[in-house]
């Protein structure tokens, strides 16, 4: 198996990087291609971008936004925020993104899936989850966290691969912004039905957070405020996770990033 | 120094041209033939599937302009599928001729291996063509994998206890399995390495 990647989140609103307490309250930190290229330099994995007003505002993510950082970025960027069709998949694509995340399109028509999948191939195709607990289970929930769809995320997960998601992108919208740690019952009970890849978000703190995940059946961890505010840096993050004997993509050079 | 992108139409042509432009690096991008004929180093970029990509190079000769500008000389270096049309046949979705300018084929992952390999995967470099490669982690994005001659082959990757093709060499074709212009501060050594060694 490949390296267990570290993914630092940009949430982009109108040209910053926010973020937010459980998708609410959302606080103004940078400017996007400031912190792509400091966590490029310290050994990110990839990158991920999400628009987070774009769906609640219908629209697309923005191109420039996206663009700038691809002209910085030489490590694989996953953008999500609007994605309705292939023609926005295929703008996003030409932008400068590998992959575009779709959520909020994907629940209100899932044969989106299959038409982006045949388009981009399904290795640029990520199915963005967000999930909350409920009775016996999870709920898919959408529009940052704010509408219930009815949906067992569990369900819509193994519908999604089918469909032809390559990637899973599953945020704990209980766990999100909270700093307690992923939802690893989540994760795990994800990881029963579906083989792709699975990139844990929401809650991840500590580094014992992104073991737990690790070992819950996650291929990645995504993180937002604890690289933003810098509790931790990326490479800092990576040595400790390769201590605990997780297999990270490692290079010494970067420590003189930190 | 002038480094010609042979444009199949098949995706990722942007951030190619923006990782050797990085390096300081002239880049044109062109389907024309008779420019790929007077060049003197390729890249042969590529992303999707090997039935667009073949038909790309059939179309107005742009495959025989890139077997004549290597019979004259110039370097080439194939990027993901690029590297896999080096080969004499690509065995997806039916059989398809590829340039033929290394001998080999390409077939499905093995069988058992998770399909698509996307991800970092790390080198291990059987020759030392390339100080940049052994060791180090690189990007991979692709279902299918090159079964080279063993002479020609630089490095592999491990992929599911699997070791894949990673890097292969003859002379001034050069061909790599992953991402360079995607694998970060390695990918852009190796380019580096690359440009330096074709100057």
């Amino acid at each position: 198996m490949g390296a267990f990647r570290v993914i630092p989140c940009l949430d982009v609103d109108q040209g910053w990087v926010v973020k937010g307490v459980r998708f609410q309250q959302l606080q103004a930190m940078d400017r996007p291609v400031v912190l792509a290229q400091r966590y490029r330099n310290e050994g990110a994995d990839e990158l991920v971008i999400l628009d987070v007003s774009a769906s609640v505002e219908g629209r697309l993510a923005q191109r420039a936004t996206v663009a700038a950082v691809a002209e910085v970025l030489d490590i694989p960027l996953t953008v999500g925020g609007g994605v309705r069709g292939v023609d926005d998949a295929l703008e996003l694509l030409a932008a400068g993104a590998d992959k575009v995340a779709v959520n909020t399109a994907a629940v209100a028509d899932p044969s989106i899936l299959e038409r982006l999948a045949q388009c981009v191939g399904r290795q640029a195709v990520v199915l963005a989850i967000d999930a909350r607990r409920r009775e016996g289970g999870w709920e898919v929930v959408t529009h940052g966290g704010r509408r219930p769809t009815g949906r067992d995320a569990l369900a819509w997960a193994r519908e999604g691969v089918e469909r032809g998601a390559g990637e899973i992108l599953l945020t704990s919208v209980d766990q999100d912004g909270t700093g307690a740690g992923f939802d690893n019952a989540l994760l795990a009970a994800v990881r029963q039905v579906v083989s792709v890849p699975i990139i844990a978000s929401g809650g991840g703190t500590r580094v014992e957070d992104f073991v737990e995940a690790f070992r819950a059946g996650a291929d990645a961890g995504l993180a937002a405020s604890i690289f933003h505010r810098q509790q931790t840096t990326v490479n800092q993050l990576k040595q400790r996770l390769a201590a605990y004997g997780v297999p990270v993509r490692w290079e010494e050079a970067w420590m003189a990033q930190g | 120094m002038t480094v010609t992108v042979v444009d199949l139409q098949v995706g990722n042509i942007p951030n190619v041209v923006r990782a050797f432009t990085r390096l300081g690096c002239q880049v044109r991008v062109t389907a024309q033939p008779e420019e790929v004929r007077a060049s003197r180093v390729l890249v042969l970029p590529g992303v999707g599937a090997a039935p667009a990509a073949v038909a790309s190079l059939a179309r107005d000769g742009l495959g025989g302009a890139v077997q004549e500008a290597v019979g004259a000389g110039a370097w080439l270096l194939g990027i993901c599928l690029g590297h896999q049309l080096l080969f004499e046949e690509l065995w997806e979705f039916g059989r398809h001729r590829g340039l033929g300018l290394l001998a080999g084929v390409v077939a499905p992952l093995p069988e058992g291996v998770r399909s698509p390999h996307m991800g970092w995967a790390k080198i291990h470099a059987l020759r030392a063509d390339f100080a940049s490669l052994h060791g180090r982690w690189f990007y991979f994005v692709h279902s299918f994998v090159a079964l080279p001659q063993v002479t020609d082959l630089v490095a592999v990757a491990d992929h599911d206890g699997h070791e894949i093709c990673a890097v292969v060499r003859r002379q001034r074709v050069i061909g790599v399995q992953f991402h360079p212009e995607k694998s970060g501060p390695e990918g852009e050594a190796f380019l580096r390495e690359f440009c330096e060694m074709v100057a």
